[in-house]
């Protein structure tokens, strides 16, 4: 009989848990997200002993049980509920060792709760490095509950914490704080143990603190906690004082003993001689600017060569199922929606790696959180805050990932605001948008030798959705009223190497969420493109069918010139082309025709479609890799009833500011519509960008032409 | 000895945590290890000149100038 039981990590952050975790399930994670709300639900598979195996749970990382951003919140919803499908049989608590007086915080709480614990004193090679002695006996003994020592980074410890989680789960050894919760708030207390038929003290005090923000609690439930609290007058703030400060009592009697520091921590030393120059008034900023300089020149390098492979994978795909498939719709249709669609994902996931790659680095070696300190100061003054770095810089390659990263901001207006601003970086899919449009009109020639004037040109384009994403901020942060005060608390860890084995599956988990999330969307629109581009009413396709039936008849030379032009004509008749058509009038002051409407239709979705639909429309097998004869086309491309060129300096100008402002990216809508669980800010951010979009291209092409 | 907010005092000086003069921050600042009678030292000020970096409870912290400020110590 083989039985599973549900175990729980839990931990301050920067205690190296997800360390651990990766040491205890290695590539054996599941990820997904936690019912109803969206933060990342990290899962894996423990084999204990021979019949026995846990479903570990990565709890996110919290200071205590009093959560403050959404991601805290998690671990209390699942630790308050028997009923969770997470409820844990067993918790690991993990603590970082060189660290222990504040790590022990959550500790206590959690054997308040009377839950089977085992403690795990992560980066003991670290503290005795640092000189920190700790007596695991005694700590043990004090405690009351079984500790382990480990060092997740090099597996040391790991094999004894599963006999430690065997013996706990077996035979457990439950240990309180003793500390009198009970005295708190006697009558609250008493009356919801009674009104919710529990026993334990501290639980009963949780919910008299949490019930607002408990999902699993029905309204009739919260209404009688609220009431039970007003009637005694429950004061939330002074318990949660009191209970603070007698945990740390506690803590301090419990460590007087058992750890000792008998020299200056040499990493401690080391890492704020960095500090030093890294947070440096100048060198400190300038570092940053290098660093963000070279991430932002690798992701486009590096990852061009593995583009173009994923691009002749796709070509080659293409290739091979037009020769083997039979002509047709079905075929029609897997080489002309799905296939551009999925190859519309995979070819940004390089990009994205190379940019996890960097990230991964920065935050493991604790040098993003010096960014985050650096640059709160300048958020602030957007509505942002220091947190709000790292969604942005990520928003260079896609805002999907970013939106999501910004979960780990407390304050719910920065979070917004930071989610909201986002869109406006220029992300990797507008680029070759940018290429194409600037290689129309800007020559390619250098200034002072050796700077590139489309370079200058494309660096102005992400200068301006940067400075955009900024001043948006500053806009909202003018109408977005919020109760709750903006704060900004955060540990600097100490520096250290990078744990390779985490950056590789950060960027692999990171890739694999984008490829689901991004993925489902861009599939499903790309479908939907095909069919609006590829139907049209059934009389109008028949008479061209039939006109150029004749003519290839004719001459048989031509069949394959001839049949792209039949594409071209098809294209206009079809719903696409109608739309175009019909949106005209709307974008003729912006300097658009009817073709370059289509584009704006089929690139609603996601921007990258653009210059492909450019290819469709002036009748060449054209895609990113044959940029040059889609140039050409539109470079000769003239107004037939005027004979004027379609893409003048103004119209190219005007396009480019319309992609640049314009939220055309469903994934990025239904990224959002999940973070802020609704409709309203996705739509407020569709209508707004699209608005600003509309009255900045019609200015800067009525400017310029 | 007189009380000074957090912010009056100089880097590198180490002064003793007394109280706090705002309850909702306090409940935050207690969490992360400021505790009334734990020695607190300014490590080091942001570029911009704020956030602060603080050592407390034998770890670095951040924290805004304006949060400091509800801080007081001896």
């Amino acid at each position: 009989m083989n039985t599973t039981i549900n175990i729980a990590l839990i931990g301050n952050p920067n205690t190296g848990k997800s360390t651990l975790f990766n040491a205890l399930t290695g590539l054996n994670q599941k990820i997904g997200n936690f019912s109803g709300v969206t933060v990342e639900r990290k899962t894996g598979k423990l084999n204990l002993t021979e019949n026995l195996s846990a479903s570990l749970i990565d709890l996110p990382g919290t200071y205590s049980l009093y959560p403050r951003s959404a991601d805290e919140q998690i671990a209390l919803e699942i630790l308050n509920s028997t009923k969770n499908p997470d409820y844990p049989n067993l918790v690991v608590v993990v603590v970082d060792a060189t660290n222990l007086k504040r790590n022990l915080l959550l500790l206590t709480q959690l054997m308040d709760l009377q839950l089977p614990l085992v403690l795990a004193l992560n980066m003991m090679d670290i503290a005795k490095q640092s000189g920190i002695e700790i007596d695991i006996a005694l700590l043990e003994k004090k405690l009351g509950i079984p500790v382990v020592s480990v060092a997740a980074r090099d597996f040391q410890g790991v094999q004894e914490l599963k006999n430690a989680i065997v013996k706990q789960y077996e035979n457990p050894k439950l240990a309180s704080t003793g500390i009198n919760v009970h005295a708190y708030a006697p009558e609250v207390i008493d009356e919801i143990k009674a009104y919710f038929h529990i026993e334990n003290d501290y639980a009963a005090f949780e919910l008299a603190h949490h019930y607002h923000e408990l999902g699993n609690l029905t309204q009739e439930k919260k209404d009688a906690v609220e009431a039970i609290g007003l009637k005694h007058h429950f004061n939330v703030n002074k318990t949660q004082v009191a209970e603070t400060i007698d945990r740390y009592n506690f803590i301090n009697e419990i460590l007087s003993d058992t750890v000792s520091k008998n020299k200056p921590a040499a990493d401690e030393t080391r890492s704020n001689k960095l500090d030093a120059i890294l947070t440096h008034r100048i060198f400190g900023l300038l570092i940053f600017f290098v660093i963000l300089f070279a991430v932002f020149q690798s992701i486009f390098n590096w990852s061009q060569y593995p583009m173009g492979l994923i691009e002749n994978a796709f070509i080659g795909i293409e290739n091979t199922l037009t020769a083997i498939l039979p002509a047709g719709i079905l075929t029609n249709l897997i080489i002309g929606g799905i296939l551009p669609g999925m190859s519309g994902v995979l070819i940004f996931l390089p990009q994205i790696a190379v940019l996890f790659l960097f990230i991964a680095i920065l935050e493991d070696t604790g040098y993003m959180a010096r960014v985050t300190f650096m640059m709160d100061r300048l958020m602030k003054n957007f509505g942002l805050n220091g947190k709000s770095v790292v969604p942005l810089i990520s928003g260079i390659a896609c805002a999907v990932p970013a939106i999501m990263s910004a979960r780990s901001i407390e304050n719910w207006k920065d979070r917004l605001i930071t989610i909201f601003v986002t869109p406006f970086m220029s992300c990797s899919a507008r680029l070759p948008v940018y290429t194409l449009l600037i290689s129309l009109v800007v020559p390619n020639k250098f200034v002072f030798g050796f700077l590139s004037l489309q370079g200058l040109i494309l660096m102005a384009m992400y200068l301006l959705g940067f400075v955009s994403a900024l001043l948006a901020g500053w806009l909202l942060k003018l109408f977005i009223k919020t109760k709750n005060k903006s704060y900004f608390l955060m540990e600097l860890p100490v520096y250290r190497m990078p744990r390779w084995s985490n950056v590789g599956i950060t960027i692999f988990n990171k890739a694999r969420t984008f490829v689901m999330e991004a993925g489902k969307v861009i599939l499903a629109v790309s479908i939907i493109l095909w069919v609006l581009a590829t139907f049209g009413p059934s009389k109008d396709f028949d008479q061209i069918n039939a006109k150029y039936a004749a003519s290839i008849k004719a001459d048989t030379t031509q069949t394959s010139i001839l049949t792209t032009k039949m594409n071209a004509e098809k294209l206009e008749a079809s719903y696409a082309g109608q739309l175009g058509k019909f949106i005209e009038p709307a974008i003729r002051p912006l300097g658009y025709d009817w073709k370059i409407g289509i584009a704006l239709v089929t690139s609603f979705a996601a921007r990258e479609v653009f210059v492909g639909t450019m290819s469709t429309i002036y009748s060449v097998q054209g895609d990113a890799e044959h940029l040059d004869t889609v140039r050409e086309k539109m470079l000769e491309a003239r107004n037939p009833t005027t004979g004027e060129l379609t893409f003048t300096f103004a119209t190219v100008m005007s396009l480019m500011i319309f992609y640049a402002f314009a939220m055309q990216c469903m994934s990025t809508f239904a990224v959002v519509y999940r973070e802020t669980n609704g409709l309203k800010w996705p739509l407020i951010q569709l209508f707004t960008m699209t608005a600003i979009a509309y009255i900045a291209a019609f200015g800067v092409y009525q400017l310029l032409s | 000895m007189e009380l000074r907010k957090l912010t009056d005092i100089a880097i590198g000086t180490v002064a003793t945590i007394d109280s706090f003069t705002d309850e909702e921050t306090s409940i935050l600042l207690l969490e992360m290890g400021c505790l009334p009678g734990e020695q607190i030292e300014i490590s080091n000020i942001a570029p911009l000149g704020d956030p602060i970096a603080i050592k407390v409870s034998g770890y670095k912290l951040s924290l805004r100038k304006q949060e400091a400020a509800t801080i007081l110590v001896r």
